[in-house]
């Protein structure tokens, strides 16, 4: 399973691309593949603070529902609105088109707090 | 998100079929269901649904239950124990049909063949079977009929779609062409000997194949071979759960349990008040006939962006609390719209009604449709 060594990861699955102050969030490729065909996600608008480990939308497969949450604390800067209309780019390219927020980070030091690659690879192969 | 853990990692009791080391070997996701681990999809749920509607489908519905009741009483006591009567089926056919408590609540729905004048198979669900074996063994009590509970050594295989006639006929000697939906013939297929009934569970036509476990993996190999140049692909319960619910099937634990009546559960139809004899609950089901039912089930189309889901609250504008429940709900594939089906209030069941659906906080406009959502070109 791909887990690309420059991100962070969360123990829900989430994974940040941080540059310095601005992060990008997704779900990881094990999420998705977990998933299935993804048919709807839903995202906050632009501007919606997010508090570390909170809900901030929700995504579905034909078979099920799950909430999203927030890697870190921060504020949203852009949602990844090809999603309303092309949900499956989330199974197709979940670390590139599949993407779902930009942020703003509110402490950049918050990062280090996540999984690397090395720990999330060991928990979802211990799964 | 959150990733459940896969019921196989914690359960230690799941039945395996006979088609275990099949689906494993096609890579299939597994889960437990009914108390059995069972292929959720192979390549992917919608994919699985589109070959259904398009072509067809392998299904391995081993978990269902394999009742034989026999014996000269077995048709009097199956019209005491259910509340159709089987006595009306001429050999050779089948009815669905429900088992009741003696207070009206549905303990299970049923297909019964009457594969020959004395010789009945009831067939229930997974999750109910040893509830539905139980119950039948204390109701034929005093009938000269004999239960044998077959589901553990009985597969069952099904293909389902409109190929599925195409791909079935050169393997059976079965007449293909004469067997009637619902309707249940003895002979071969797919190389072994096979109960083959033309009934099915995906709004599709199709057959399904009584098998004796131990030849079950051969019929399954000679059917994948056989149909794969017609565009058979296994499909698994993930996809057997969206082409039901587009066929508005009806699924027990979902739109059907001890709570719910027939009446409101819109099959009205299969309680025999014609019925000469008793049967178990039919003085309770008279009297919810007389009164009338409480709610009813329903479909939605939701209007709004939103999928709803089994146990979602149903509103009515400008009300506080729900007047409804979603039972099933998911994107339909064949439709690509979101839909579910809901027991609401009978005053706000009429096709055109508009609803909400309480989704993460929010309500979702939802408008009542006629059931069901999807049906077969003729």
């Amino acid at each position: 399973m791909n887990v690309p060594e420059d991100l962070r990861y969360t123990p829900d699955h989430e994974w940040v691309r941080a540059d310095g102050e601005e992060g990008v969030v997704g779900i990881t490729a094990y999420a998705a593949d977990q998933l299935g065909d993804v048919v709807f996600v839903e995202l906050p608008a632009t501007g919606t603070r997010l508090s570390a480990g909170a809900s901030f939308g929700a995504i579905e497969s034909v078979k099920t529902a799950s909430d999203l949450f927030a890697p870190l604390a921060g504020e949203v800067l852009a949602v990844n609105d090809a999603l309303s209309t092309q949900p499956e780019l989330v199974n197709s390219d979940p670390y590139g088109d599949g993407w779902m927020l930009r942020v703003r980070i509110d402490d950049p030091g918050s990062i280090d707090r996540l999984e690397d690659a090395a720990a999330y690879r060991t928990r979802i192969e211990a799964a | 998100m959150s990733v459940e853990s896969p019921a196989v990692a914690t359960a230690t009791v799941l039945q395996r079929t006979p088609l275990h080391d099949r689906h494993v070997a096609l890579g299939a996701r597994m889960v437990g269901f009914g108390g059995w681990e069972m292929p959720l999809q192979y390549s992917g749920i919608i994919p699985e649904h589109h070959a259904v509607r398009a072509r067809a489908g392998l299904f391995d519905l081993s978990h269902m239950g394999e009742l034989w009741v026999s014996g000269p009483g077995a048709s009097t006591g199956l019209a005491y124990a259910l509340v159709t009567d089987p006595g009306r089926l001429a050999p050779g056919r089948a009815h669905y049909s429900m088992i009741c408590g003696s207070d009206g609540g549905i303990i299970d729905d049923l297909i019964v063949y009457r594969v020959a004048e004395e010789r009945f198979l009831v067939v229930p669900n997974a999750s109910n079977a040893p509830v539905v074996a139980d119950e039948l063994r204390l109701r034929l009590d005093g009938f000269e009929a004999a239960l044998d509970d077959a589901s553990l050594r009985t597969a069952l295989v099904a293909v389902q779609g409109p190929l599925a006639r195409t791909i079935l006929e050169p393997l059976t000697d079965v007449e293909l062409a004469g067997l009637r939906y619902y309707a249940i013939a003895e002979g071969h297929a797919a190389g072994v000997p096979a109960l083959v009934a033309r009934t099915g569970y995906t709004g599709e036509d199709g057959f399904e194949l009584f098998l004796d476990g131990a030849n079950a993996a051969a019929a399954w190999d000679r059917l994948s071979e056989a149909g794969a140049d017609r565009g058979l692909v296994p499909a698994g319960l993930g996809a057997r759960d969206t082409l039901r619910l587009e066929a508005g099937m009806a699924l027990y634990g979902n739109e059907l349990d001890r709570d719910t009546t027939p009446f409101e559960a819109g099959l009205e139809r299969l309680v025999g008040s014609e019925k000469a004899g008793d049967f178990v609950g039919r003085g309770a089901l008279e009297r919810a006939r007389t009164t009338g039912p409480r709610k009813r089930l329903v479909g939605l189309e939701m209007r709004g962006r939103g999928i709803a889901r089994h146990g979602y609250p149903v509103h009515r504008g400008g009300e506080a609390g729900p007047c409804g429940v979603i039972t099933s709900g998911t994107l339909s594939p064949t439709l690509g719209r979101a839909v579910a089906m809901a027991y609401v209030p009978t005053d706000a069941a009429s096709p055109g009604t508009m609803l909400e659906v309480g989704i993460r906080g929010s309500r979702v406009d939802a408008e009542v449709v006629p059931l069901p959502f999807y049906r077969r070109p003729a």
